[in-house]
């Protein structure tokens, strides 16, 4: 038996870790799995509540915030690119005009 | 010491030692490597918590078919070792300790709140069958609107990624 407590420092970790590599990281694509890694932090308290409650509808939820992360990571893979090819440089320091 | 608390503190170790790798590695192709290890982690922990579909979809979905994006995009744009730039020394001064007092706040809250339940493992219906009723009738709409969700992804990503008309008229 792991107690809930256990599950939900473990996804406040992840999500803290998240949180300070989208602010720290410079490269936008790091920056950008950072943003996943704060998902991931979440769905694992989604389950873990699921599990607790005995409520499965939390399970649906993780599949609907994984869905919803699979169309956001091809849009913003996409942007990426399209940042890439007009100002040569991943890095966000650099991107700091809206219009070139 | 029980054999569940074990394996939870080897995929939490795992998972935290990929977070922290992520954080760490300057060259993106290694932050991407670290993440599919916390991905492959967070699958053993649903597994633990009962949730066999979401551990395969995060398996299949999350450490394939996203992370194969990513690695597929830092190789396409050759992205290199991150530059190093100058942070401000207010905010780690500052930053750092309160970081480490929020953390114990919270972990302290969470573990004297809900230090005594423990998760009952295995004895959820997480089966497919139980799933698949909850996802084709209960949230069937819901169902339905990702799926035209995923739809603008997919021309969204054509059209932001293709090359403009006249960039790509110039080239040739």
């Amino acid at each position: 038996m792991v107690p809930l407590s256990y599950y939900l420092l473990l996804s406040g970790f992840l999500f803290a870790c998240g949180v300070a590599g989208f602010l720290i990281k410079r490269n936008i694509i790091t920056i950008f799995m950072s943003i996943e890694l704060m998902l991931n932090g979440v769905n694992l308290s989604f389950v873990a509540f699921a599990a607790h409650w005995h409520a499965l509808a939390g399970q649906i939820f993780v599949f609907f915030v994984m869905v919803v992360a699979a169309a956001e990571s091809a849009v913003g893979l996409a942007i990426i690119i399209a940042v890439y090819r007009t100002r040569e440089t991943l890095n966000v320091d650099q991107v700091n005009l809206l219009k070139l | 010491m029980s054999f569940h608390l074990i394996l939870f503190l080897l995929f939490g170790a795992v998972s935290v030692g990929g977070a922290i790798n992520l954080l760490a590695q300057r060259h993106p192709i290694n932050s991407a490597l670290s993440l599919i290890a916390v991905m492959a982690a967070l699958a053993g922990d649903y597994l633990l918590l009962g949730a066999e579909f979401v551990a395969a979809v995060q398996l299949i979905v999350y450490a394939g078919a996203i992370m194969v994006l990513f690695v597929f995009v830092i190789m396409l744009l050759n992205a290199g070792v991150e530059e190093e730039t100058k942070g401000s020394r207010v905010a780690i001064l500052v930053g750092v300790p309160g970081m480490l007092i929020g953390g114990v706040l919270v972990a302290w809250v969470v573990l004297r709140r809900s230090g005594t339940e423990a998760v009952p493992i295995g004895a959820m219906p997480g089966h497919p069958i139980d799933i698949a009723q909850l996802l084709f009738h209960d949230f069937l709409l819901p169902f339905e609107v990702t799926s035209i969700l995923i739809l603008i992804a997919i021309m969204g990503a054509v059209v932001l990624a293709s090359k403009p008309e006249s960039a790509a008229g110039k080239v040739e």
